[in-house]
């Protein structure tokens, strides 16, 4: 819109319905907060649907949840975890104005962004190898109630497949990002998509990190 | 001001013609009048269900239509009515259209999600649509496990896929709404300086961005369910289908609350300017507002009462369920007190208002009734729920909805719309509607069960008297379309400020300009300041 | 807010503590904790989950509106949750068949 390369920093981008860059910026980091309100319902509503059938079943769920493998678990997580650390590092090269750091950890995060997607469909291969996908091919060795063993897998492949989807999404935010950063569209002043990517991915990890225990670790001491 | 003028005068309908300008426009008073012609069409296309429904209802024997076709019948009225005409109708179009202007601002906060906002109604509805003709859904508009997701033959998947998207589209103008009251209020312009309709718009907004996700998976769950066989909902193994109920419900409750709270802002306008007086309690009207959206997502299981549900838990529903009516009623009583001592017009959108106040009083009462455990397990199921949905959202939200329409209509277009047919479209509306849907209170409390196409004989006198109130409803509803087209041509040319009322929207040109205001005001008077109006008046004795 | 803009130490600092945490709930998941089990595991992740939010999502400085806005998505959260156990917990408790 208004990109003018003769206008002064701080009214670069500034979007007519705004007064000041100011109220550009909070209102876009408020409306990216408003929005992951509702991301929290909606992984909320599949959180919801956990805890009944783990209440339900509970020893069930305890057998099918040791069949996943806690350090593949554990790893992956530990890779989001320092994703979530390159993107923030991003960041804050965004806000310095240091455009080849700021570069750097983007591409760091999406690699690691995509590692993780890589492990997850490794995974999610094992599990289909393993006839615990659920449907006609299920079968979950142990368990003599076979129906609450897949209500378990539906909720696992469910709730790690909206959040992979998640991870896609963000993935394709940080090419974007990326490109944009490449044309040295970010400054100091303006590093508004930076700063809300940011926030989205936070969030995405902050949705593994309650996924991790309740999908992997349900008595794990058991066995 | 004559013809030649407004023709002249340059606003957002003549800034930019052709197909791009509308597609691709940003302007929130453009995407408003998109919203409203495709919530029209969808009003219609529920009208038609309605009618096929009440016409089979004319004999006891289901004989227009097989039970499987009736099944879908009542199955894409609700969905089409719900989702894609209630639920979008006041917020995206007046809402859309006022909030900024009310509060001093020149768009909304995020204009291109606006858009999107649009973009993803049409393509949620595309979708439904898409499912309708290919052969229809039959699992009624509440998605009932394990008949939705296993039992059903019916296109649910590409419904569901289409109230999936309709529900970012929702989603995402109540995030707008959100992020637009709090940071893009003109200077002078405080929470409690705002508009009614502001304040119920933001409860609204508010509803929408928690509740609406949560329907959102739970479609997303059962379309797994369908699609994958990744069963959650399924008994045969170990699920749980009151769960679906509890999801579906956490959403659908407040969903009608998002339906109701802005026909309230709009007859809050509505009493307010055509008593010439400030509403009665301000304060209390706002607070209202925030309690209906926080206190209804706490009645859900009222729905339940009949399920596998705890009794305990059914209590509490019950409970609260009395709780949330208060607040209504604040509302109610409020708008009466300002109508004390008020100069009273009869125009028709006060028609509309006071219909929305009896009417709407009517169906939330009859909403105590059902909420009440003991009564509710004699009429749930039956016409006696069946009216009460429709007295609030018919008599309710759609009377506002009409009232707001013809308000603002003069500010919108210019044009004022002939008033004696409007007169008498709100009164067909009013006799029409409940001829329709009272004798359904009768029905329901003999017995007469919903979703159904045949019944005794003995219950047929009703269902014609309302079926012949449908037949009255119809052209009351369809007078309006012809004559509110017909004005836009044809109507008297309107001014700045034809009912002389306080609001900032009512200080531009009719209609307004692209960017609302050449500069920004700076507020200085609280809400509904008749001192300070200076309008041009029309006479409508 | 370019204002304020944390040290590197400072998320270098979060972020090995939360690759602590994880290596540490995954070891406790080993332990018996009978029903403690689960309440460790989510006060583990509560705890990343706040230094995420707090530190890298910059919340610590962000406006009471941003914080109350988390904090509704939480409260809203709770109440679908409990409401929705109130009833899968007081099920069979009258002893009327099927409620």
């Amino acid at each position: 819109m208004a990109e003018q390369a003769h206008t002064p920093v701080e009214t670069l981008a500034l979007r007519e319905q705004f007064d000041t860059a100011e109220q550009q910026k909070e209102s876009s980091t408020f409306g990216m907060w408003v929005f992951l309100v509702t991301e929290v319902m909606f992984f909320g509503g599949m959180f919801l649907a956990y805890t009944v059938y783990r209440n339900t079943y509970p020893v069930v769920f305890g057998m099918a949840s040791t069949s996943l493998n806690a350090l593949i678990g554990a790893l992956n997580t530990a890779v989001l975890l320092c994703s979530s650390f390159t993107m923030v590092m991003a960041v804050r090269a965004a806000q310095l104005g240091r455009r080849k750091v700021l570069i750097w950890f983007l591409i760091l995060t999406l690699l690691l962004g995509l590692v993780f997607l890589g492990v997850k469909a490794y995974e999610w291969n094992e599990k289909f190898v393993e006839h615990h996908v659920p449907g006609m091919h299920f079968h979950f060795e142990g368990a003599a109630e076979q129906g609450p063993a897949q209500l378990f897998f539906s909720l696992y492949f469910a709730m790690t497949g909206l959040h992979a989807l998640h991870m896609v999404v963000g993935a394709g935010i940080l090419s974007w990002l990326l490109y944009h950063a490449l044309r040295g569209r970010f400054t100091a002043e303006y590093m508004t998509p930076v700063d809300i990517a940011g926030l989205y991915w936070h969030f995405v990890d902050i949705i593994w990190v309650f996924l991790f225990p309740l999908l992997y670790l349900i008595d794990r001491h058991m066995r | 001001m004559n013809t030649a003028a407004i023709e002249t005068q340059e606003n957002y309908l003549n800034a930019g013609y052709g197909l791009k300008s509308w597609l691709l426009t940003k302007d929130h008073k453009r995407i408003a009048i998109l919203y409203l012609i495709t919530v029209t069409i969808f009003f219609f296309i529920g009208g038609i269900f309605a009618s096929l429904i009440r016409i089979e209802l004319l004999t006891p024997q289901g004989d227009l239509v097989s039970s499987d076709t009736y099944n879908k019948l009542f199955t894409m009225h609700g969905i089409t009515m719900i989702f894609f005409f209630l639920i979008p109708s006041i917020p995206a179009t007046l809402g859309n259209f006022f909030l900024p202007m009310m509060i001093g601002a020149r768009d909304l906060a995020f204009p291109r999600v606006n858009l999107l906002s649009w973009y993803l109604l049409v393509i949620g509805g595309l979708f439904a649509i898409f499912a309708m003709l290919a052969g229809g859904v039959d699992t009624g508009w509440t998605f009932y496990t394990p008949y939705s997701t296993t039992y059903s033959n019916t296109w649910v998947i590409a419904t569901a896929l289409g109230i999936f998207v309709s529900g970012f589209s929702s989603i995402l103008t109540g995030l707008n709404f959100i992020v637009t009251v709090h940071r893009m209020r003109a200077p002078g312009m405080t929470w409690f300086r705002m508009p009614l309709f502001v304040w119920s718009h933001y409860a609204t907004a508010l509803i929408q961005v928690l509740g609406t996700p949560v329907i959102a998976v739970t479609l997303v769950l059962v379309f797994c369910e369908r699609a994958f066989h990744i069963g959650i909902f399924d008994p045969a193994l170990g699920g749980d289908p009151v769960l679906f109920q509890h999801m579906f419900w956490f959403y659908s409750h407040p969903a009608v609350y998002i339906m109701v709270l802005p026909a309230m802002g709009v007859v809050s306008e509505l009493i307010s300017v055509y008593s010439r007086k400030p509403i009665f309690g301000y304060h209390f009207v706002a607070f209202s507002s925030m309690a209906i959206a926080v206190v209804g997502f706490l009645v859900w299981g009222h729905h339940l009462f009949v399920s596998t549900q705890s009794v305990y838990a059914g209590l509490v529903f019950s409970l609260l369920s009395y709780f949330v009516a208060v607040p209504s009623a604040v509302k109610v009583f409020n708008w009466t007190a300002t109508l004390y001592k008020g100069s009273i017009s009869f125009a028709t959108p006060m028609l509309y208002a006071f219909g929305f106040i009896g009417l709407f009083t009517i169906g939330g009462l009859t909403g105590l009734f059902v909420a009440s455990l003991g009564f509710d397990v004699h009429v749930t199921d039956t016409y006696f729920v069946v009216a009460h949905f429709h007295y609030v959202m018919v008599g309710g939200t759609i009377m506002a909805y009409m009232g707001g329409l013809h308000y603002w209509w003069p500010k919108m277009t210019g044009r004022m719309y002939p008033e004696a047919w409007a007169r008498l479209s709100a009164v067909i509306i009013f006799v029409g509607f409940n001829l329709t849907f009272f004798p359904q209170f009768i029905l329901g409390y003999m017995g007469m069960p919903r979703r159904y196409h045949f019944y005794p004989p003995e219950f047929q006198v009703l269902h014609v008297l309302s079926t012949a109130g449908a037949s009255v409803l119809a052209v009351g509803y369809l007078l309006p379309m012809i004559y509110l087209l017909w004005s836009l041509r044809y109507g008297e040319v309107a001014g700045r400020n034809p009912w002389g009322a306080t609001g900032l929207e009512w200080t531009t040109q009719s209609p307004p300009p692209v960017h609302n205001f050449d500069e920004i005001p700076v507020v200085t008077h609280e809400a509904y300041d008749y001192s300070t109006v200076v309008g041009e008046g029309v006479e409508v004795g | 807010m370019s204002e304020n803009i944390d040290s590197v130490k400072t998320y270098t600092a979060v972020w090995l503590i939360l690759l602590a945490l994880t290596g540490i709930t995954t070891a406790v998941a080993y332990v018996d904790l009978g029903a403690f089990s689960v309440v460790i595991a989510l006060l583990i992740a509560a705890i990343k989950m706040l230094l995420v939010a707090l530190f890298f999502m910059h919340m610590r400085h962000s406006t009471r509106l941003t914080q109350l806005a988390a904090a509704g998505a939480f409260l809203w959260l709770f109440i679908m949750m409990a409401f929705t156990l109130a009833d899968v917990w007081t099920r069979g408790l009258v002893g009327t068949q099927g409620r």
